[in-house]
């Protein structure tokens, strides 16, 4: 309801409800004053128009796990891509005199960055390194900070990577099958059904061994059933949005089918969507790692996070920190996503509040 | 429910069918021979292929190979001379089966006892502490908790031996680090769960009616929140076998997910392709059962309708 219509309508209604205290005669005209109208005014709502968006954004904002995952998210993002850089050593920099170095950083010794190994010997003093390594180096004396931030990366960049080929293939398939409908969709649905049944666990090993190992054969047996959840939550929301009036009204209107799927119906589906997608990339983190531990991953000297943690498991008992770092980054960026996702469906679906 | 047995029948035969026509085929892509020893000579490399009936064509040996897997005939290792798949893998089942089992059963305990005091005291301090635990669990990977264990419990502390297979005690460990996941998922889960039955109409019937908050606990909320639990078990189960591989590795287990990865490491083909279908028949069975114990658990749900449900 506009201002202004509200106050013209008190105006009217004063002279009538005041007629039996002041009859209207008694009050000259010239009493009247007219309220200025402002045009720009005249389209004002209660409140300021929220979209989809910013709503959810500030359910998504009141939730603390949820903020402080997506800031966890965005700092190891930053020091991924950063971090390779700033030691000023590369990734496969191999130096023998710096072998199996304990993490020094000046003037962080007090949490245990002080260079003394599992014996209480200070390795930086014993063999006169003047330089630090913040996070140690490995046996080939590899800078750790250069590898593991390296190894942030890569992992980022497969999850990414499988993330967006389960995007386009699932909304693609879930979208033809759900729009379509009828006998398209029968035999599209069996076929998922049949694919359900594969645990994508095998399916992820016995195609990381026939391809060669490499960042792009671990994405392509990532999505090779990766794929499937995606299509199933997206053809579940274009068969609901299918049936609203809105869409009957676009059609009647003379959409064309393209039209319909990318201007009426992707849009409405994408926060499902999007919750799904931030459920794979922790998985698919997970399941690098996993490939990397069972030595199905990448090869030396590339790193990924998951070969740092096998590196550093195998060393774990006298050189703790090499699986220290990995794994700290492994875990928060896991339950940062988890956490985050968990927050998206909340934000962008209240009522499906857990 | 006759009909629909039959038709999920037909699919899991289906679905055996494209696994195992799929898994033959990745392996005749594989690159490189499981006879890859430099001492071999072309002649013996001949005869051992024979041996093998690699010499054949690919679809002579595929049909073989289907025809000997319908009467559970997985072939004869490459690796381990004179003996069949089959033999290898009911030797190595197991120690996997005992910790698995144990995962599975400790795992669902604890996560009860945690989902259910979290709901019960639903925004406490011990509500967010089971809910943080959890996320923890289901979040870190759960070769980070075994090696954690290993490295504490077992090397540190002493307590209880970090690795090997030679008593009870050597499988406690293992089972840990495997039950982790189980805990918070189920956790999480059965919290969820009786949170939504809480605040169904039922319930307060029968807390209106004078019933004593612990009989309505048990008989009328725990009792229709552990339906769905149910559901849980096949995505359980896959989680205990991914984590069987890397676990038994971790403490050496002698058990089917430490064979897998020395035979993915020595391309022993025909035992790779053994423990994958058995890995999948397991899955797909368990998903099968899975669905029919719902079905019988809660008879709201009606599997004649079962098209529906994708």
């Amino acid at each position: 309801m506009s201002m202004e219509l509200e106050r013209t309508k008190n105006n009217s209604q004063l002279p009538q409800s005041a007629a039996p205290l002041f009859p209207a005669d008694s009050i000259p005209e010239d009493l009247f004053v007219p309220e200025p109208v402002d045009a720009s005014l005249q389209e004002q709502t209660s409140g300021p128009m929220k979209s989809v968006w910013q709503d959810a954004w500030q359910r998504l904002v009141k939730n603390k796990g949820a903020v402080l995952s997506l800031f966890m998210i965005l700092l190891i993002t930053f020091l991924a891509l950063a971090g390779p850089a700033m030691s000023g050593r590369t990734y496969d920099e191999q130096n023998l005199l710096f072998s199996n170095l304990p993490p020094k950083v000046p003037g962080l010794e007090w949490l245990g960055f002080d260079g003394i190994d599992s014996k209480g010997i200070n390795q930086y003093e014993v063999r006169g390194v003047t330089e630090n390594f913040w996070f140690g180096t490995d046996e080939f004396g590899r800078d750790l900070w250069t590898r593991v931030w390296k190894g942030t990366q890569i992992s980022l960049l497969i999850a990414s990577l499988a993330a967006l080929l389960d995007l386009i293939i699932g909304v693609a398939y879930g979208g033809i099958s759900a729009f379509y409908g009828g006998r398209t969709d029968t035999v599209m649905q069996r076929i998922i059904e049949v694919l359900m049944g594969i645990p994508n666990l095998i399916v992820i090993i016995l195609f990381i061994l026939i391809l060669e190992p490499g960042i792009f054969s671990i994405v392509l047996a990532m999505i090779v059933t990766g794929w499937v959840s995606m299509a199933r939550v997206v053809r579940g929301q274009i068969l609901q949005i299918k049936a609203q009036e809105f869409v009957m009204a676009s059609r009647a209107l003379g959409a064309s089918n393209s039209r319909l799927i990318v201007k009426h119906m992707l849009p409405n589906a994408i926060g499902p969507i999007l919750v799904t997608i931030m459920f794979t990339i922790p998985s698919a983190i997970f399941f690098e790692a996993f490939l990397s531990f069972i030595g199905l991953g990448l090869q030396p000297p590339l790193a990924s996070l998951g070969m740092l943690i096998q590196d550093g498991y195998v060393a774990m008992r006298y050189f703790t920190y090499k699986l220290v770092f990995p794994g700290i980054i492994i875990s928060v960026l896991m339950i940062s996503f988890n956490l985050l996702a968990d927050g998206l469906r909340d934000a962008l679906d209240p009522r499906m509040k857990k | 429910m006759g009909a629909y047995l039959l038709r999920r029948l037909g699919y899991m035969l289906v679905t055996l069918l494209v696994i195992a026509t799929a898994t033959f085929f990745l392996m005749k892509m594989l690159p490189g021979t499981p006879f890859n020893n430099d001492r071999l000579n072309d002649q013996q490399l001949a005869n051992m292929n024979a041996k093998y009936g690699l010499d054949q064509p690919v679809a002579i040996q595929y049909l073989k190979y289907m025809s000997n897997l319908v009467q559970g005939d997985l072939g004869d290792s490459y690796k381990y001379v004179g003996r069949s798949v089959t033999e290898v893998i009911s030797e190595r089942i197991g120690p996997s089966a005992l910790i698995g089992f144990q995962a599975l059963i400790v795992g669902t305990l604890v996560g009860l006892a945690l989902g259910v005091t979290s709901a019960l005291r639903h925004n406490s301090l011990l509500d967010y502490t089971s809910v943080t635990l959890a996320v923890l669990g289901m979040s870190i990977p759960s070769f980070i908790f075994a090696a954690l264990l290993q490295y504490y419990v077992g090397l540190k502390w002493g307590l209880l031996p970090p690795a090997l297979w030679k008593g009870y005690e050597y499988t406690i460990l293992p089972t840990l680090a495997l039950s982790v996941t189980v805990i918070a998922t189920v956790a999480r889960f059965i919290r969820t769960e009786m949170l939504d039955v809480i605040n169904q109409d039922y319930v307060m019937t029968a807390q209106a009616k004078g019933l004593n908050q612990r009989k309505v606990i048990i008989r009328h909320v725990l009792r229709n929140a552990l339906i769905p639990v149910v559901t849980m078990l096949g995505p359980l189960a896959v989680n205990i076998m991914t984590g069987t591989l890397v676990i038994e590795k971790i403490f050496s287990v002698p058990g089917l997910g430490e064979q897998f990865s020395l035979s993915v490491i020595v391309n022993d083909y025909s035992v790779i392709m053994g423990i994958t279908l058995f890995y999948s028949f397991l899955f797909i069975f368990m998903v099968f059962i899975v669905d029919i114990l719902y079905g019988l658990l809660d008879p709201r749900i009606n599997l004649r309708g079962g098209s529906q449900k994708g």
